[in-house]
């Protein structure tokens, strides 16, 4: 690749020249025909290259056209052509000479080349000197993308060239940035790549730190005990630290063919199968040999008569290995480069620690605010009326089907999440009072019985929502202002879309306090929780309150299905992800009281995410540690983190 | 509808043949869930077995003889699915079953099919470590769907840090295994290999992601082979999405994503991830063309085809041509007849049933494109499939072949034959 | 005591009569004894359902009798399954392994045949060293004594902490459920050491046993019918003496009981445990009829299921549970097994393995609403006698 780059750039010197003498595009393309059928990222390079070299005025449209899919070639001939669809399905082929039209052609009669996204890679390497300093501020950026990506020594000195005329503030300081990462790494001054290194030290970048790493590369050498090796040396290693284990030393020896291989057991039973003789191993019958210290002596006794290669003892190893020093060296040969590149590098990595920290942070408030959001509407008909409704996480998934639903009559993403969230609140408000007037109003003194019955509603339902729907997730899409991520710097972000769901919690949890606090529902709710027969007594309609409070709690659970399902995904099992969840989130807070939920996310959302932290490979460690928590910490706080007290908290 | 066909047919069939037809139906089991969390996957390949059976008995049956699909349903249950499966080869007596989609559904059902000597055809990609005399396995195994994507990522991509992120069972546990073992002996040191195993239906991923992201900073390229399963992968890709990850920065290979599944995602952010697979929708050929216009003609217009169920339609018509050279539908005489079949693939070439009782098929590795399709971007030759990988110490020297050595476990190392049952 | 106690129950004996009567009747029509009217997939069904009876009627014991409403009581069932379960698997490979590797040059060592044990057992979820949990799976003695120890210590130890912080009702409920969830969730790690979401499977092939399936299924199905025998006459026997008039107490009022001077926490920890242990027995004798035993079998809806078929049987009686588990559990798998014919009402057919679910849900409700004594309330319109515990 470098030697393309070099070539490219002597051919970019001698273009005028090259115009005169130049073939046409046709003709370069077919002489790399082969490989270019063959398109593989492994053998393109000199395809790529002849193009680029070719000098001609359309190779930068030849590689755009061949990198976006466009490039067709003429099955009875072979011959490459720019290719557009045309509306009836047939492609229209025109000329990379002159733009042509060539005709149109069925799809049969032609071939896409498509290069795959290594090749189109390399493509954008090579078009990198066209694109910097293009009018068009996209190519421009993409150019920049592409030289991080696959930064090479050659695309310093364009790049550098290319900064001055820069206009464009923001690409201007990626240039800038970018400039200053490639000198840390190809710059032949070391001065300067040390200069490089010292002012970005402490940088929170990703590409800084990659940039970093490679130059702190280290490889194993070793070198006899008297001599030092040649090498920009990192640390000496002593066999048996933990860095370099003295099998492992002994096995580097043994790779270089300074030391005997260790005898493994598998060798020993090769030896004793190879020297069975008439049914026996020396004076040992093949059948005594069913214990490994029986197979030891055997071995030993062979080796007593030369039959066998000795063991090799723990002192021959210790011996060994004294004759030797082991080192870990850079790859990297200068000193001072090395130097200031850790030096850097532990200056980042402190206040990586530090953004990790706040990331994880972020992750476990987002996740608290799910559980919390999923939880909410518990909270009021568990929490406040008592009711344990299993359906609850059924509601969450209307809600997320209404959704679902809106989005198929109206397209406009923004326009249908507007009139998806009060659908999805009167929806789900509605069905919530259906089942407290149905089920729920009789079995108020049973509670145990209320749990099995919406039980049989959340099943009906879930295979309700499967016959509808079918088992196949549906697709919930978010307007594209919620697409991308908050980038705090290159550690810490969050999605916009949980930053919403964030907004969404705290929205609830405002509304939840001013409707119980200030609104009369929220008295009379409290009255009817706290005394029913009094509260009746007071003129206030205990059945007309459970009602609209029950109603309430669902809606609120199809809202936040709503966001669920923007989020995550949209199934008829999607409640019963979050139903034990979100009973765990309100026992744990405490019964009775927002802020306890509150709480009982947090606490669950962070215990997660630290599970999750100490053992990032296994995240299903992290759900299951969470329960065993959450168990021992109900045996130790049965009421929950904020538990009631007084007559409130009475069964 | 279906029946009037199906008796149409007997009565042709019953006019032309009076002497056969009336007492040689052969039955076809298909085991797939219709209920349950599997329903998703399997009721597409039920409806795809009835197709091929409608279509074989539209065009004659097969020597002389009606078939006949006896469907039941083991509702994703997996001690469901041994009962199932002992139903259709005891009640039903079936000459041949059709089904199964998780592994622990085929591990379930391995013991039963055994003991009353059955006949199964697996279609679905899974782990390998396993080769049942009865079980013919169309799918693909490790080398014919996970290597090859890995050698992609390694030589098209130039790959240098993986992370394998997997749902926590055994199909992903056992790939993960294998591919770590590949790439280490491709120079890929233990410490670049990233590995994460999360629950079924997980959503939360953002940790996940930016613990990807995080691998980039020692200046190596990153690459993720997904063997996510089934919904989880639409809160994944979400997240890929929302962290403006594109397929350039960090790409994705998948082996558990396809048409089917990506019916459910907006695929417009990701564009150029990729999948490996031994079929995709968009290939271009003539047989895949009628095949597609079949379905969507029975099924609807926005139904798509996937690689598990081209599995179906080789495995089927390849049955189907062994049943014809045997000149019975008896297990035994068919399963001998079986090896050696040949069949063209839906993408081009020819299939061929080895005597490991794995296919050999060419291995597809597609780019996601906006409207949820695939673009397919390397086909390689024919693979014959492994059912021991050579990867793992253990299983390398293993192998299978039922046709010379009578064994799908032996040893090569002591000359034996480990065990003539397969190990469930 | 036995006969008094059997006078004063002649439902028990009712009961017996008619398991035993049902027992021989499969038996005799069974294909293993040569008539093969009742195909082996059904007598398997059979005696699975059997076992279902018997851990229904632990839970019967704890909910309708005790109050303690249990959602976590396949867990235990699960237990025990997987305790018989890790000894027919490591037996069976063992013998295996063991007839492979002495085909070898070398008489193998016992390393070597513990090292091609796991490498056969845990392979195929990509591991090949024994986990510690495997300690005693050699040991036949042991593993059984397990089936009953281990869900028993579990309930022991669990009950214990929530019984002692005196939590109640639905919160207990809750707090069962995240029992199960959580040990459903722990058995699908793969580092649990018991293969994940493969779980266990071949357990129908009992080692060292040549018999066919035909005749191995009449075993376990007689061992399950006599499981339950006992198991029902245990409890009944349990509910019919002081002790079970305590637990109804705590069931209606547990603060009187508990001024009354009873330590209730120690009768309803030792009635949880008791019942757990029933659950690991039920556990242990389905799942080698079941044949493969996996971590979804424990998940928190088996355990709600339960619940349900008690509750449809009718809660507080015996016979009740057993008829609830084995009505439901049978009709349940003739709708969703495809055998229902499809109603076709003409603008839509109704497909009952669509809509079985919603039925069963919405009868639920009915059952909880209008029916509280559910199926056995009509034994007690038949006998014309108000609803009695036993």
């Amino acid at each position: 690749m470098k030697f393309m780059f070099l070539a490219m750039l002597a051919a970019l010197f001698m273009t005028s020249f090259a115009s005169a003498q130049a073939t046409s595009v046709q003709e370069v393309l077919q002489s790399q025909r082969e490989l270019i059928e063959k398109s593989s990222r492994r053998t393109i390079g000199p395809a790529i290259d002849a193009i680029s070299e070719s000098g001609l005025p359309q190779m930068q449209t030849v590689l755009e056209a061949w990198q976006s899919k466009n490039m067709w070639q003429r099955k009875e001939d072979g011959l490459f052509f720019l290719g557009a669809k045309n509306e009836d399905g047939t492609y229209a082929l025109s000329d990379f000479e002159d733009g042509a039209a060539v005709g149109d052609f069925e799809k049969k009669a032609l071939k896409q080349l498509k290069p795959n996204s290594g090749i189109r890679a390399m493509i954008a390497t090579a078009l990198v000197q066209f694109q910097l300093s293009d009018p068009d501020p996209r190519k421009r950026a993409e150019a920049l993308s592409s030289i991080s990506r696959d930064p090479e020594a050659a695309l310093l000195a364009p790049l550098r060239a290319s900064i001055d005329g820069e206009k464009h503030t923001v690409i201007k300081a990626r240039k800038v940035r970018l400039e200053r990462l490639m000198t840390m790494a190809y710059d032949e001054n070391i001065t300067a790549r040390v200069a490089a290194i010292d002012e970005m030290a402490g940088d929170l970048g990703v590409d800084f730190r990659a940039t970093l790493n490679p130059i702190l590369t280290t490889t194993a050498v070793f070198s006899e005990a008297d001599e030092t090796p040649d090498a920009n040396i990192a640390r000496e290693l002593i066999p048996g630290d933990e860095a370099l284990s003295r099998v492992a030393a002994y096995d580097r020896l043994v790779a270089a063919e300074l030391a005997p291989t260790l005898i493994t057991k598998d060798m020993r039973d090769a030896a004793l199968e190879a020297n069975i003789d008439g049914g026996r191993v020396g004076s040992w019958p093949v059948a005594q040999l069913s214990t490994e210290g029986a197979r030891d002596e055997a071995y030993d006794a062979l080796v007593a008569e030369g039959l066998a290669d000795p063991r090799v003892t723990e002192d021959d190893v210790s011996e060994s290995l004294a004759a030797y020093r082991f080192y870990e060296a850079y790859t990297e040969p200068s000193v001072d480069v090395t130097t200031a590149a850790k030096a850097a590098l532990a200056k980042s990595e402190a206040r990586v620690a530090v953004s990790q920290a706040a990331d994880l942070g972020l992750d476990a408030l987002s996740l608290a605010s799910i559980y919390f959001l999923a939880a909410i509407g518990l909270a009021i008909t568990f929490g406040v009326m008592g009711v344990i409704n299993m359906a609850h996480g059924e509601f969450i998934m209307m809600g997320a089907y209404t959704g679902y639903v809106v989005q198929l009559f109206i397209p406009n993403h923004t326009a249908s999440i507007l009139v998806a969230v009060p659908l999805a609140f009167a929806v789900t408000f509605a069905a919530g009072v259906l089942l407290e007037r149905l089920v729920i109003r009789w079995l108020y003194h049973r509670p145990l019985e209320t749990l099995l019955a919406t039980f049989g509603v959340s099943i009906a339902l879930q295979q309700l929502a499967k016959n509808i729907f079918g088992t196949q997730a549906r697709p919930l899409t978010a307007p594209s202002w919620l697409d991308g991520a908050w980038m705090i710097n290159d550690v810490v972000s969050i999605s916009y879309i949980r930053i919403a769901i964030f907004i969404l919690a705290l929205i609830f949890l405002a509304l939840f306090l001013f409707i119980m606090k200030r609104t009369r529902l929220g008295l009379e709710t409290r009255a009817v929780t706290q005394n029913p027969r009094m509260a009746a007594s007071m003129g206030i309609n205990p059945d007309r309150v459970n009602m609209l409070t029950f109603g309430l709690g669902s809606g609120i659970a199809g809202i936040a299905g709503v966001a669920i399902g923007l989020f995550a995904k949209v199934t008829s099992e999607m409640g019963g992800d979050y139903i034990v969840q979100s009973f765990m989130t309100v026992v744990v807070g405490g019964v009775g009281n927002i802020w306890g939920t509150l709480a009982g996310a947090a606490m669950i959302g962070g215990f997660q995410k630290g599970v999750e932290w100490l053992n990032p490979s296994n995240t299903l460690a992290a759900q299951t540690y969470m329960i065993i928590f959450i168990i021992i910490f109900i045996q130790f706080r049965p009421r929950g983190i904020i538990a009631l007290k007084g007559r409130a908290a009475g069964d | 509808m279906k029946r009037t066909t199906a008796l149409a047919t007997a009565l042709t069939l019953g006019a032309a043949l009076p002497a056969f037809a009336a007492d040689c139906t052969i039955k076809v089991g298909v085991l797939h869930s219709l209920s349950g969390t599997m329903a998703i996957s399997e009721t597409t390949l039920k409806d795809t077995m009835e197709m091929l059976v409608e279509q074989q008995n539209a065009s004659g049956g097969v020597i002389g003889c009606d078939l006949e699909a006896i469907v039941v349903d083991p509702a994703s249950d997996w001690p469901l699915f041994a009962e199932k499966a002992r139903e259709l080869l005891t009640v039903h007596e079936v000459d041949v079953i059709f089904g199964n989609w998780t592994s622990v559904s085929r591990k379930s059902v391995l013991p039963v099919i055994e003991e009353l000597n059955g006949l199964l055809f697996y279609p679905v990609q899974y782990e390998g470590e396993e080769s049942s005399k009865n079980v013919f396995y169309t799918g693909a195994a490790p080398n014919q769907q996970a290597i090859p994507a890995t050698d992609y990522f390694l030589d098209e991509l130039g790959i240098e840090k993986f992370a394998l992120l997997g749902t926590d069972y055994v199909y992903p546990r056992t790939t993960n295994n294998i591919l770590e073992a590949y790439l280490q002996e491709k120079g890929i040191a233990e410490e670049d290999i990233f590995v994460n195993y999360t629950p079924f239906g997980h959503s939360d991923w953002s940790k996940i992601v930016s613990d990807v992201v995080a691998l980039g900073a020692d200046g190596k390229k990153v690459g993720v082979i997904s063997t996510i399963n089934g919904d989880a992968n639409i809160g994944f890709y979400k997240e890929l999405a929302a962290a403006g990850i594109s397929a350039d920065d960090i790409p994705v290979v998948a082996f558990s994503v396809g048409e089917e599944e990506l019916s459910g995602l907006d695929t417009s952010n990701l564009v150029g991830h990729l999948a490996a697979w031994n079929y995709f929708q968009s290939a271009e050929t003539d047989a895949n063309a009628e095949w597609i216009e079949a379905w969507k003609a029975r099924m609807g217009e926005e139904r798509v085809t996937n690689d598990p169920m081209e599995a179906h339609y080789i495995g089927f018509n390849m049955w189907v041509n062994a049943v014809t050279a045997a000149g019975s539908a008896e297990v035994d005489a068919v399963r001998t007849a079986m090896y050696g079949q040949e069949f063209p693939n839906l993408t081009g070439g020819t299939a061929v049933m080895l005597p490991n009782h794995h296919l050999a098929k060419p291995v597809l590795i597609g780019e996601i494109t906006e409207d949820g399709q695939f673009d397919i971007i390397s086909q390689t030759e024919e693979v014959p499939g492994d059912a021991w990988t050579d990867f793992l110490p253990e299983s390398a020297k293993l192998v299978s072949d039922w046709k010379e050595l009578g064994c799908g476990m032996y040893n090569t190392e002591t000359k034996t034959c480990v065990q003539t049952l397969s190990n469930y | 005591m036995e006969r008094s106690f059997i006078a004063r129950n002649p439902s028990v004996l009712v009961f017996l009569a008619i398991l035993a009567l049902f027992t021989l009747v499969v038996t005799v029509f069974a294909e293993g004894f040569g008539v093969g009217l009742i195909s082996t997939s059904f007598v398997k069904t059979l005696g699975k359902t059997l076992c279902l009876c018997l851990i229904a009627v632990a839970m019967d014991l704890i909910w309708g009798y005790a109050g303690i409403l249990s959602l976590g009581h396949f867990a235990f069932f699960g237990l025990g399954g997987y305790m018989v379960g890790m000894w027919l698997m490591y037996e069976r490979t063992k013998q295996i392994v063991e007839s492979s590797l002495s085909e070898g040059i070398l008489p193998p060592t016992p390393e070597e045949i513990e090292a091609a044990i796991g490498n056969q057992i845990f392979g195929v979820v990509g591991s090949n060293e024994f986990p510690v949990i495997w300690a005693f799976a050699d040991s036949f003695v042991l593993q059984m004594a397990f089936v009953v120890l281990v869900p028993g210590l579990l309930a022991l130890v669990f009950g214990w902490l929530a019984f002692r912080s005196r939590v109640t009702g639905v919160y207990l409920s809750i707090l069962t459920q995240a029992m199960t969830l959580g040990l459903s969730l722990y058995l699908f790690q793969n580092a649990s050491g018991l293969r994940g979401n493969n779980g266990l499977s071949g357990l129908q092939n009992l080692p060292g046993v040549t018999a066919p399936q035909s005749v191995v299924s009449l075993w376990f199905f007689w061992a399950s019918a006599l499981a339950l025998g006992v198991g029902y006459l245990l409890v009944a026997w349990v509910v019919s003496g002081k002790f079970g008039s305590v637990i109804r107490g705590i069931r209606d009022n547990e603060a009187r009981v508990r001024f009354l001077g009873y330590s209730v926490e120690s009768y309803k920890l030792a009635v949880f445990t008791l019942t757990a242990c029933i659950a690991g027995i039920a556990g242990a004798l389905y799942y080698p009829q079941a044949g493969i035993i996996n971590p979804a079998e424990v998940a928190p809806i088996a355990s709600i299921y339960l619940a349900v078929w008690v509750a449809i049987g009718g809660r507080g009686r015996l016979y009740g549970a057993v008829i609830g588990t084995a009505f439901v559990s049978l009709v349940s798998s003739w709708f969703t097994g495809g055998q229902a014919p499809n109603v076709n009402l003409g603008f839509y057919t109704i497909k009952w393995v669509d809509w079985w679910l919603i039925l069963l849900g919405l009868s639920f409700v009915l059952v909880t609403l209008y029916a509280p004594k559910g199926m056995g309330g009509l034994v007690d319109l038949i006998t014309r006698k108000k609803g009695s515990d036993i």
